[in-house]
């Protein structure tokens, strides 16, 4: 059914509409099974949703803000686009950043606006799951999909995440819960394995904890890789570790004899020391162990479309993030043109940053160097980031006021279908209208 | 005392359905400043639940409420901090050519505020 058909475009007060088949954009796992209550405006029930869909749908509300700020007031959106425009086209070194909480539309029109100005382009994979991308092109992704996992997943391991309070439907739709084509069992037919630093909540759900000691990931994968080779291993190991030899033989006759095994890796692997070698460790582990059965290795992914911000980069540049276009072609090269470099060594003099928050989330040097320079920032809520703009547009909501395409954190990419409008507009809009304007001013300067 | 903490920020239930109501909202501000710490270190430290403390990485500094872990969920030495405002000013500008600062497994040191 298409978005117009379940949206009715005038809402009277006390109507009560139900939106089925909505999608939850909070997390990567794009839960696409929402049923959505909406009274005059508000989401008053959101079924199917987990407790973080919960917050995601029942406090969203429309600010009373302008569409537009300059330096903190008040301005209409052609103004707001006019200096947006000057500041991205009279740049020396832009950068474009953030994206993964907007739709695959929006995100194609910014990489073109980086394009345009010679400017870099990057998402927040930078800063969660870039080590990851790293590692896919060093050794590659034995991949698959998150149906079929849930139709054939008899081993499940996650290693370095907390799904029962980052993802807690994973479990319930995806990948331990679900019975299968070939797991009539459903959870009785799987086993689960949690490797973590932490006793988290979702030990308690795992038919296997591993209390690994901190930063050692990568020595407890490259571990169980030799195992799997039949490379003997000092038992000494466990003082290192925290794991016994016993421990990880057992582990590796599991692997080898299922019938369908997963690795879902989590930021401990690629946020803590070692980075993309901790995520190239478990790769290699998934690909050797396809010489015994079908073994496979996904990141879970945090923000609701940052798998499509990968893959929208890197339809239109050939590199999933971290792009410069500064010389009038991509060049990819994480650590030189991703943005906590580019800001942290005060390289960047301008930037456009559509739904993220830098100014809350980056390191003391790049939030120093972003309160520098002049930005655009996108933005459906205020934060520290739309704070210190020179430019604050505030936004419809993706998936719950506009439309578009974003992919789940298995590359399937899901429809949206909003709740209801907002009289803001989208970012996509916004971003069209930033675009045509920095190639009018570009054009300008070229006839002249 | 001048010992080692390893610190591992990351998300929590409150942390997720707090972001929701929003970052500058004084429910994601406690969160993000709540500070888990295995009961064994809270004792050798003389730390008590609920005291603010002052965690120092080599970049930067943040005070912060510290509350007992469950047993078992931390080891001593290691500690755990929602994602947030105070997690990220801990970390440094470097990325060792990742475009990724180390944001977890973080070498920092407590005070106790006097
Ligand atoms: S698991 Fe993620 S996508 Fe699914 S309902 Fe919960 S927050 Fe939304």
């Amino acid at each position: 059914m298409s978005a117009a058909a379940v949206i009715d475009a005038e809402v009277k007060e006390d109507e009560v509409k139900i939106v089925k088949d909505a999608t939850c954009t909070f997390c990567g796992c794009v839960c696409d099974d929402m049923e959505l209550t909406v009274v005059a405006n508000k989401i008053t029930k959101a079924k199917n949703a987990c407790v973080l869909g919960k917050a995601w749908f029942l406090n969203h509300h429309i600010e009373d803000h302008p569409v537009a700020t300059i330096d903190g007031q008040p301005a209409t959106l052609e103004e707001g686009v006019e200096r947006a425009a000057q500041i991205l086209a009279n740049a020396r070194y832009p950068i474009v950043y953030g994206l993964s909480d907007t739709t695959c539309e929006a995100q194609r029109v910014a990489v073109s606006i980086a394009d345009r100005i010679g400017g870099c382009v990057d998402t927040t994979t930078s800063v969660c799951h870039g080590p990851s991308g790293m590692a896919f092109q060093g050794v590659g992704e034995v991949t698959c999909t998150l149906g079929e996992v849930k139709n054939r997943a008899d081993l499940v391991i996650f290693w370095g995440g907390n799904p029962a309070e980052s993802h807690p439907r994973h479990w319930t739709r995806y990948s331990l819960m679900p019975k299968g084509l070939f797991v009539p069992n459903g959870r009785k037919g799987r086993t689960a394995v949690l490797v973590d630093v932490r006793k988290s909540k979702s030990a308690a759900a795992a038919d296997i904890f591993w209390q690994i000691k901190p930063r050692k990931d990568f020595e407890v994968l490259w571990a169980l890789r030799a195992l799997v080779k039949g490379v003997e291993i000092d038992p000494e190991i466990e003082q290192e570790t925290g794991i016994s030899l016993a421990q990880m033989q057992d582990l590796v006759q599991r692997m080898k004899s299922c019938k369908f095994g997963i690795i879902f890796f989590g930021m401990g692997l690629s946020m803590t020391r070692g980075k993309h070698m901790n995520v190239e460790a478990a790769l290699s582990l998934a690909r050797d162990l396809n010489d015994y059965t079908r073994f496979y290795a996904k990141p879970v992914r945090g923000h609701g479309n940052v798998t499509g911000a990968d893959n929208v980069v890197a339809w239109q540049t050939g590199y999933p993030f971290g792009v410069s276009l500064g010389r009038g072609y991509p060049r990819f090269n994480p650590g030189e043109f991703t943005t906590s470099d580019t800001l942290a060594r005060g390289e960047a003099d301008a930037g456009l940053i559509i739904a993220s928050d830098p100014a809350g989330n980056f390191s003391q040097p790049a939030r120093d160097h972003l309160k520098k320079i002049p930005y655009i920032a996108l933005d459906p809520h205020e934060s520290e980031t739309t704070r210190g703009a020179a430019v604050h547009f505030c936004t419809a909501t993706y998936g719950i006021n506009t439309p578009g395409t974003v992919y789940r954190m298995d590359d399937v990419p899901i429809p949206l279908r909003p709740a209801f409008d907002s009289p803001f507009p989208s970012d996509e809009t916004v971003l069209r209208a930033i675009e045509k304007r920095v190639r009018e001013i570009l054009r300008e300067r070229l006839t002249n | 005392m001048d010992d080692i903490f390893i610190l591992i920020p990351g998300r929590t239930s409150r942390q997720g359905t707090t972001l929701n109501e929003g970052k500058l909202k004084a429910d994601f501000i406690e969160e993000t400043q709540t500070l888990f710490m295995c009961p064994d270190d809270m004792t050798r430290r003389g730390v008590v639940d609920g005291e603010r403390v002052r965690i120092r990485s080599e970049f930067g500094q943040v005070e912060l409420t510290c509350k007992a872990a469950k047993t078992g969920e931390l080891p001593p030495g290691l500690l755990f901090l929602p994602y947030g405002d105070p997690s990220s000013r801990l970390m440094g500008g470097e990325t060792h050519c990742t475009g990724m600062p180390d944001s977890k497994g973080m070498d920092v040191q407590l005070d106790k505020l006097l």
